[in-house]
């Protein structure tokens, strides 16, 4: 028996179904009950009730790419905050590509507090802080470009479907976009308006984010926005 | 002096209402931009606002513990919130609510999910007519909610009293001044699990049970409300632009 038709907005405590289903994420199961525990969207998929949740903080899951901001500085390590519940560590060693005299050099001359960083998880498992690491392709200081923070609840509909919303933003505005799954995200292209224009969208993408035919209406956001800045530089 | 009769002989109380009548509820949802979750509620003239942060690295940290996150509730009436200036440093009462309120949410929410962090709710007394207890609760676990922390349920609360030899629903301030019981009741309604019982004064066992069915009924309808003021800003949040 099910409660809810689909995509219905339900609160904590919402009676989904009884009977013969399983939990999905944000279900729990009490007796012959399925109940939901955030506030979301449920749905039902073969026989499996998921709640999609609204809101929420990050949590930390081994391999996600994510940016942290640095926020401590020990001896061998730098504290990195992540948006999550729990503070992620990164071992110098997991960041210079050459292993360093760390007695001799000072770490905060690589990385000071308040610099962001893209980043890996390594590992988490609940019992110890996330450890991260910097080092492989597109990891790394970021030196440049500009940093938004979103709902991470937002990070699926904001990449789409196999990337689909993502690489459509990437060529129309020749900009780099690196999504965090922590909701952070870098945005690095030629020069500040395309930059402007990307974050523009992505806010966009985000205050309808439950909405269909998003894709779309963000490529006419974007097509009309150049058509715009060009006139300007036409006049000028 | 005679004292003033608080229920008329028609069965009206004070303010007009039937003896189970709740007062006007207000809800609102998302009040605070700095805090991960908020809400704010009025029943009748007792305001309430409730801000809440987390889950979060806990300072300092050897309170953390291991399997679990911890929950830090704060209740507090502003200085303003009551007829004579209430000096701000909490008092024994608020110190005691804070602990009441903060174990009468505990149950719904799925600390194991968060070992060595804490969850703060704060709790702000903005005026104060009685019930502010109650109130606080049912905003904290809209706050909550707001904040995306997993709750097995929602977590309505109210008061019922014995006033003038009547049980009577959701106690304002006179009442409870003046009537000779006071019971506050926290619930998760779609659980039927009660989460907070408390009782000052005298009741028979008769008028207790009589009380708590009242009290269930009153958190059914706060539930109600809740539920409501829950869907109606996300879905404003949905459709908005």
């Amino acid at each position: 028996m099910i409660y809810f038709s689909q995509r219905q907005i339900v609160v904590p405590g919402f009676v989904l179904a009884e009977g013969n289903y399983e939990t999905g994420r944000n279900v729990y199961k009490e007796g012959n009950k399925f109940y939901a525990t955030v506030i979301g969207l449920a749905e039902l998929k073969d026989k499996i009730i998921n709640v999609i949740p609204l809101r929420g903080c990050y949590i930390p899951s081994v391999g996600d790419v994510l940016i942290g901001k640095v926020i401590d500085i020990i001896t061998t390590a730098w504290l990195v905050d992540i948006r999550s519940p729990w503070n992620a560590i990164l071992f110098a060693k997991d960041f210079f590509s050459k292993p360093i005299d760390i007695m001799k050099e000072d770490l905060r001359k690589y990385l000071d507090v308040g610099e962001l960083i893209v980043a890996k998880i390594i590992s988490f498992d609940r019992t110890k802080n996330p450890v991260l690491t910097a080092k492989g392709r597109g990891l790394g200081k970021i030196e440049k470009g500009t940093v938004i923070e979103v709902e991470p609840t937002r990070v699926p509909r904001i990449i789409g479907k196999k990337g689909s919303m993502i690489n459509m933003l990437k060529k129309e505005t020749g900009c780099q976009i690196h999504v965090g799954q922590n909701g952070r995200i870098w945005i690095s292209g030629k020069n500040r308006e395309d930059e402007f224009l990307v974050v523009e969208a992505i806010r966009k993408i985000e205050s309808e984010a439950h909405t269909t035919g998003l894709t779309n209406r963000v490529y006419s956001l974007i097509t009309k926005r150049r058509v715009v800045n060009g006139k300007e530089k036409a006049n000028i | 002096m005679e004292r003033k009769k608080l229920i008329s002989d028609d069965g009206r109380r004070l303010d007009g209402r039937r003896l189970d009548e709740i007062r006007p509820i207000k809800f609102k949802i998302g009040v605070l931009k700095n805090a991960d979750g908020s809400a704010y509620m009025e029943l009748g003239k007792t305001k309430v606002i409730v801000g809440v942060f987390g889950p979060r690295e806990l300072h300092p940290k050897h309170l953390a513990v291991p399997d679990k996150c911890i929950i830090q509730a704060r209740y507090h009436m502003a200085p303003f919130s009551v007829k004579e200036r209430k000096p701000p440093a909490p008092t024994r009462r608020e110190i005691e609510l804070s602990k009441v309120i903060r174990e009468a949410l505990e149950p719904a929410i799925f600390v194991e999910l968060f070992p060595r962090t804490t969850i703060e709710i704060y709790a702000e007394v903005i005026q104060a007519d009685g019930s502010t207890r109650c109130a606080a609760i049912s905003a904290a676990s809209l706050a909550l909610a707001d904040a995306g922390i997993p709750m097995r349920d929602l977590v309505a609360s109210i008061a019922v009293a014995k006033v003038d030899g009547h049980l009577v629903l959701d106690v304002m301030d006179e009442e409870d001044k003046y009537g000779s019981s006071d019971m506050p009741v926290a619930m998760m309604p779609s659980k039927n699990v009660i989460t907070l019982l408390q009782m000052d004064g005298m009741l028979t066992y008769e008028e207790f049970k009589k009380s708590l069915e009242l009290a269930k009924k009153g958190c059914m309808e706060v539930y109600m409300k809740q539920k409501e003021a829950l869907e109606s800003y996300f879905k404003n949040i949905k459709e908005e632009k």
